[in-house]
């Protein structure tokens, strides 16, 4: 079970702004999602391996080389503020 | 209005008897027509259409030979990055995102020549199965303009079944191409994983995710996939095999001793009888084809849509971090950091995408791991178990794609979970990473499609072809058209 305590702990990790009436959805929603879910309990899984991927592939490498995107303004361009070659935010720190 | 198949333009193409031009411009007509009614596509790139039949028309007027889909009308579910074209994703969270790069999927079909007429709409980063979930519209199923189209993919099937493109594609993680195609009365396919390209296709579940052809008929899906599936090296999930020309496996006859599953536990609870019925018959056809049927027990098939719906909003809430209003996107302003990505992330996100972001980030907090992430990617070898063990005995699964026909807008939209219950049949599927289609096979009373799911073992969508083109050559259903009124 989750509470609306925990609703709002995992809002706060998933950087969403939620509401109240959205924390007491959520609440409800994710319990029965998670009684849903509850029916696996029926699978005994003991010694079961995960499959993380459908086809089984491990350990694709490449050489590191650099290939430098070709149109770099266009990159900087996208982002909501800009600022010469990099990307500008708000205040990560409050000044005291 | 005629419903021609790439191989039938191709022709009137050679043969001048038609220009791409021509067949450009009378696919925007009826797009502009239709679109009040339909609303499958976000954005009609008629520009850059109109660009690419004129140098198609350039090279045949040079002489040139022309590739099977040079000019043919395609439409794009707006998921996949097409450079210099807005791709939203269908949520307000990427409203003026302009890809500055190109999806592997669409780079290969453009040098192919084919004509992207538009962008077609979706649930917000494909999370749905109605398409009701868009930020932007709602689309409408052309069989019955107040039904839903399916999900995610729900322009694309809808856009191909109004013959507002030839083909189209999608983007399936847990049946989001074929659950629509079976609403729309289409072909969709969902290749094996890693047989197309994920580069550029923006992120919901990686391990799930595939992309894939929605058509007309069986043909045209077998064109399609050869042209956008390999490897790539900007997808280390892809996998490096040699790509054989589909249609080779279009055979006007069944493969003798052919050995097709009925997959007994999906034609149990909660399923229409009119389904039920029209895949029974369907089964008959193809034992009058000459496969021998067999019924088949996936006992832990049922379990396949709890576990996806742990797995696929746990990998959600990892991908959808990157929307963080620093690179692209929309911004919030706010006075510091933390704020601007919460109060983001709030306006940009709908409520479905931000239930599956709650759900998987509770799923893989500290604590939650071993009980739900991993305990699911443990049900997933469970079921690629019960799918092994059936290919052993048989060529191809049959089952219904969905349990039901299409239902109304606004009829499931206040219950997550009954919205979740039309991908039973597919997720599974996905789970195990094999390919699996939908073909019509027949209609309600309510005039609504109805199809059938045929599955095949990891990358022999050979199989899936072969027994969709028999079919499909001995019944009538993909003739018939929507009265789009």
């Amino acid at each position: 079970m989750i509470d609306r305590e925990e609703v709002k702990k995992v809002a706060n990790l998933a950087r969403l702004d939620i509401t109240s009436e959205e924390e007491e959805q959520f609440t409800t929603q994710l319990n029965s999602i998670l009684d849903y879910f509850d029916q696996l309990s029926e699978l005994d899984t003991e010694d079961v391996a995960p499959t993380t991927r459908a086809i089984e592939t491990s350990n694709i490498t490449r050489t590191d080389t650099l290939k430098p995107f070709p149109d770099k303004q266009a990159l900087l361009d996208s982002a909501p503020e800009q600022e010469d070659d990099y990307f500008r935010v708000p205040k990560i720190m409050a000044s005291n | 209005m005629s419903q021609e198949t790439i191989k039938e333009l191709h022709q009137q193409l050679v043969s001048k008897k038609r220009s791409a031009l021509e067949i450009t411009q009378e696919t925007l007509e009826r797009i502009t027509s239709l679109e009040p009614n339909v609303r499958a596509f976000l954005s009609i790139t008629d520009d850059y259409a109109l660009e690419q039949a004129q140098q198609v028309d350039n090279k045949i007027a040079a002489g040139s030979e022309i590739g099977i889909l040079e000019g043919i009308p395609i439409g794009i579910k707006d998921n996949m990055c097409t450079k210099g074209i807005k791709t939203t994703c269908a949520s307000r969270i990427l409203e003026n995102f302009v890809p500055p790069y190109e999806s592997t999927v669409t780079q290969k079909l453009k040098d192919a020549g084919a004509v992207m007429v538009g962008k077609t709409n979706l649930d917000e980063f494909a999370m749905g199965s109605s398409t009701e979930n868009s930020g932007y519209q709602v689309t409408a199923n052309p069989w019955d303009l107040e039904r839903v189209p399916g999900g995610s993919s729900g322009g694309s099937a809808a856009a191909v079944a109004a013959n507002e493109c030839v083909v189209s594609l999608g983007s399936d993680t847990g049946g989001s191409i074929r659950q629509p195609a079976s609403f729309c009365g289409v072909i969709g396919l969902k290749p094996t994983y890693g047989l197309v390209s994920r580069f550029g296709l923006v992120a919901y579940a990686s391990s799930l995710d595939q992309i894939g052809p929605f058509a007309r008929n069986v043909e045209d899906a077998a064109i399609l996939l050869g042209a956008i599936a390999g490897h790539d090296p900007r997808d280390s999930t892809s996998l490096k095999l040699e790509i054989p020309d589909y249609t080779q496996y279009l055979k006007p006859e069944l493969k003798k001793g052919l050995k097709v599953g009925i997959i007994t536990e999906t034609f149990g609870e909660g399923l229409e009888s009119t389904v039920a019925a029209s895949v029974q018959k369907a089964i008959a056809q193809l034992k009058d084809l000459g496969a021998e049927i067999k019924e088949i027990s996936c006992p832990r098939f049922r379990y396949g849509l709890p576990a996806y719906y742990m797995i696929a909003p746990s990998e959600a809430s990892a991908n959808l971090a990157r929307y963080d209003a620093v690179k692209y996107g929309i911004r919030k302003e706010a006075e510091n950091l933390v704020n601007m990505y919460t109060g983001t992330r709030a306006t940009g996100f709908g409520d479905e995408v931000k239930r599956r972001i709650m759900l998987g980030t509770y799923a893989l907090s500290a604590g939650y791991y071993d009980a739900y992430y991993l305990k699911a990617q443990k049900v997933r070898t469970l079921i690629k178990q019960d799918f092994e063990n059936a290919f052993a005995e048989v060529d191809v699964l049959v089952s219904p794609t969905a349990p039901s026909t299409a239902f109304k807008a606004g009829e499931k939209t206040a219950d997550p979970l009954a919205m979740y219950l039309s991908d039973l049949m597919t997720i599974p599927v996905n789970l195990a990473g094999l390919p699996g289609m939908n073909v019509p096979c027949g209609f309600d009373d309510a005039g609504l499609p109805i199809g059938m799911q045929l599955i095949s073992n990891v990358l022999r969508e050979d199989v899936l072809f072969h027994v969709a083109h028999a079919y499909e050559q001995a019944t009538e259903w993909h003739k018939k058209q929507p009265q789009i009124r």
